[in-house]
């Protein structure tokens, strides 16, 4: 199977300002990343705020040029941020964002948001825009007569739907959302994830979908990757790494999501909180939170290796198994 | 005797009514969940039991605390029980704290208000509350500014100071929803182990249905400004009777389940300038007959225990649960 979207050995690096002390540090947001997304396939990046799961999204799209590695789309490579080829090429890989509200432009009508695409790549124009634009507002559940209202107007998971429509407009073949349905109530959310689901089988979208919210991850995704730190420290199709995960940390993090009526029993409680990517601990990140660490995590960084059906970073995943169920 | 006994609370802004009728009591000690979606009155309450709504807010009923009246009472005597029997602390941790402040002077500010300590007696104190809620080398880092802290510490910061007025009830205004996953176990541990060790009361108000019941012993479930059910943890999460608590119930996806589609629930929270006439869920219930749309269900105490304002709730789970046991 061709992958639609590869990635190998990403690595984004930022310059922090000077401090009072003297130099710039740098900062490695994401530290040698690889991703392969197969066509039709939706995968999840989870991870806590500052694992680098959003500049990840942004440099698979090419709206970041990576600090080394590289990402090819359709088996070639991803042409420079902002020239012309990559622009042509943004016709088909969409983004959609967390905030709605800010995503769009509050002083155009619903219909002008979702037809600007459609002017930008001069895909339709005149009474063929009309008719697209009415097909994508259907698509994603609004009503006709919504077309003429502005942001405002509508209710936040009303919103997301226009984002999502404008999104959709120029017929992209791969999609990555940023926490789509973070800022949505839960009974708004599942209907933005059934809608999000329903795209995605029909035009058979490749997705990435990144989230900090496993049980939505759960419920979309094909295959799962979890990121600590810069870097992927568990992967694999999402039936197993919720049910059996290896890697100690996605075993906290997927014991911490609160169950209804379970109490706080049995939960895993990680110590501290996740490292200053500008201060990455040595050897294996997760080590100073890390229940099974011990001298050899600190000095030697474990590689991504393949373990009973998945991949895994962990030099103790021989003696963890099985300990967490 | 309940500690806080709200009765009828109406709240209305510039003529919109949002909060009609809330009768809510915790007792000492009791952890209490409020949940729903946004917009549903859920915060507004405690807002406005504590008199932090603005000026512009009509608000109507009675909150008495330990059988004293708060609504209406002068300033004074609102102030006497606002942070020193009844403390809050809300979503994020960065936007209460003073920026230009050290967090030390922040909490011996609410130490010298709630306790009347100062000096090195204060400064001892905050130490020893920044100890008991987990922030690690409390001596050394007492002189530090809140941007020095991340945000999870930022939340105990403030729950150290919540605490520094013991106060009887601690209300928790969604108060892991801006954190980690990692970061939010850690603070509903920290919670409940806090409750513990005071015995204060707790109100917990959220969105999040599972961090609810892991720290709560009952909850409410608010809509459109009214508690439609309320009941044991247990039972509610067991047996949810009211369409709207089933509804929030089945959209969650389950970690556990497959990859199934979800049961969102139709349609939008009505617009509270524009309530139905009946019940202000029946838009988007499927059990809703004409009795609802015209008629309000009172919120009314179950056989089998519990509050429920529905004309056509879910079946009791009576047939359910034997089924179980045989």
């Amino acid at each position: 199977m061709n992958a639609i979207l590869q990635a190998t050995g990403l690595v984004q690096q930022y310059t922090t300002a000077k401090s009072l002390f003297g130099k710039p540090g740098t900062v490695r947001a994401v530290d040698g990343v690889d991703l392969t997304v197969n066509p039709g396939e939706v995968v999840g990046i989870v991870g806590e705020s500052g694992s680098g799961k959003s500049t990840l999204g942004r440099m698979l799209l090419g709206l970041e040029a990576p600090f080394s590695g590289r990402v090819s789309y359709l088996g070639r490579p991803m042409p420079a941020p902002r020239s012309a080829e990559w622009r042509r090429l943004r016709a088909q890989m969409q983004l959609i964002f967390q905030d709605p509200l800010a995503a769009l432009d509050r002083r155009l009508t619903v219909a002008a948001q979702i037809a600007e695409p459609l002017d930008i790549h001069r895909i339709a124009s005149g009474a063929e825009r009309q008719e697209r634009v009415a097909a994508l507002i259907h698509r994603v559940g609004l009503r006709p007569d919504q077309a003429r209202r502005y942001p405002h107007e509508l209710s936040g998971g009303q919103r997301q739907r226009v984002v999502i429509a404008r999104a959709l407009a120029s017929q992209p073949r791969f999609l990555v959302c940023d926490e789509p349905v973070s800022a949505l109530d839960v009974s708004i959310q599942a209907q933005v994830v059934n809608l999000l689901r329903d795209l995605q089988e029909r035009e058979g979208l490749s997705m990435v979908f990144i989230s900090h919210d496993l049980k939505v991850v759960r419920n979309i995704c094909d295959r799962v990757a979890v990121m600590y730190l810069g870097r992927i420290v568990e992967e694999a199709p999402s039936d197993r790494i919720f049910a059996d995960p290896r890697h100690p940390y996605t075993q906290a993090l997927v014991s911490s999501v609160p169950k209804a009526g379970a109490g706080l029993r049995g939960r895993i409680i990680l110590q501290g909180e996740p490292p200053n990517p500008a201060a990455r601990p040595a050897g294996c990140a997760f080590h100073p939170r890390c229940r099974i660490a011990d001298a050899a995590c600190a000095a030697k960084v474990p590689a991504l290796e393949r373990h009973d059906g998945r991949l895994a970073a962990c030099l103790k995943l021989q003696s963890n198994q099985r300990t967490a169920a | 005797m309940s500690f806080v006994l709200i009765r009828d609370l109406k709240v209305a802004f510039d003529g919109v009514q949002v909060l009609h009728g809330i009768d809510l009591e915790i007792a000492p000690g009791e952890a209490v969940g409020l949940v729903g979606e946004s917009g549903c009155g859920k915060s507004v309450t405690w807002l406005a039991a504590l008199g932090l709504l603005p000026g512009k807010a009509q608000v109507r009923g009675s909150v008495m605390i330990e059988g004293r009246e708060l609504i209406g009472a002068p300033r004074a005597q609102v102030e006497a029980v606002r942070g020193a029997r009844i403390a809050m602390i809300f979503q994020d941790p960065s936007s209460s704290l003073n920026p230009v402040h050290r967090v030390g002077r922040q909490i011996c500010e609410s130490l010298r208000l709630h306790r009347g300590l100062r000096g090195a007696a204060a400064r001892s104190q905050a130490i020893a509350l920044m100890d008991m809620v987990g922030i690690p080398s409390a001596a050394t880092r007492i002189d530090l500014y809140p941007h020095e802290f991340s945000g999870g510490q930022c939340q105990r910061l403030l729950i150290a100071m919540a605490l520094a007025g013991k106060p009887d009830l601690l209300v928790a205004d969604e108060p892991t929803t801006a954190l980690d996953a990692t970061i939010q176990a850690q603070i509903l541990d920290l919670l409940s182990n806090l409750r513990r060790q005071t015995g204060m009361a707790m109100v917990f108000i959220s969105h999040d249905l599972g961090a609810v019941s892991a720290v709560c012993d009952r909850a409410a479930v608010m809509y459109a400004g009214r508690i439609v059910e309320q009941n044991d943890i247990g039972r509610l999460f067991d047996a949810p009777r009211h369409p709207y608590t089933r509804g929030l119930f089945d959209a969650i996806p389950d970690l556990d389940a497959g990859r199934a589609r979800l049961h969102p629930v139709p349609g939008t929270v009505p617009d509270p300038r524009k309530l139905p006439r009946g019940c202000a869920f029946s838009a988007r219930c499927a059990a809703a007959s004409g009795l609802c749309q015209d008629h309000q269900p009172e919120l009314r105490p179950q056989r089998q225990g519990g509050l429920l304002a529905c004309f056509h709730p879910a079946q009791e789970p009576a047939a359910r649960r034997q089924e179980m046991l045989a």
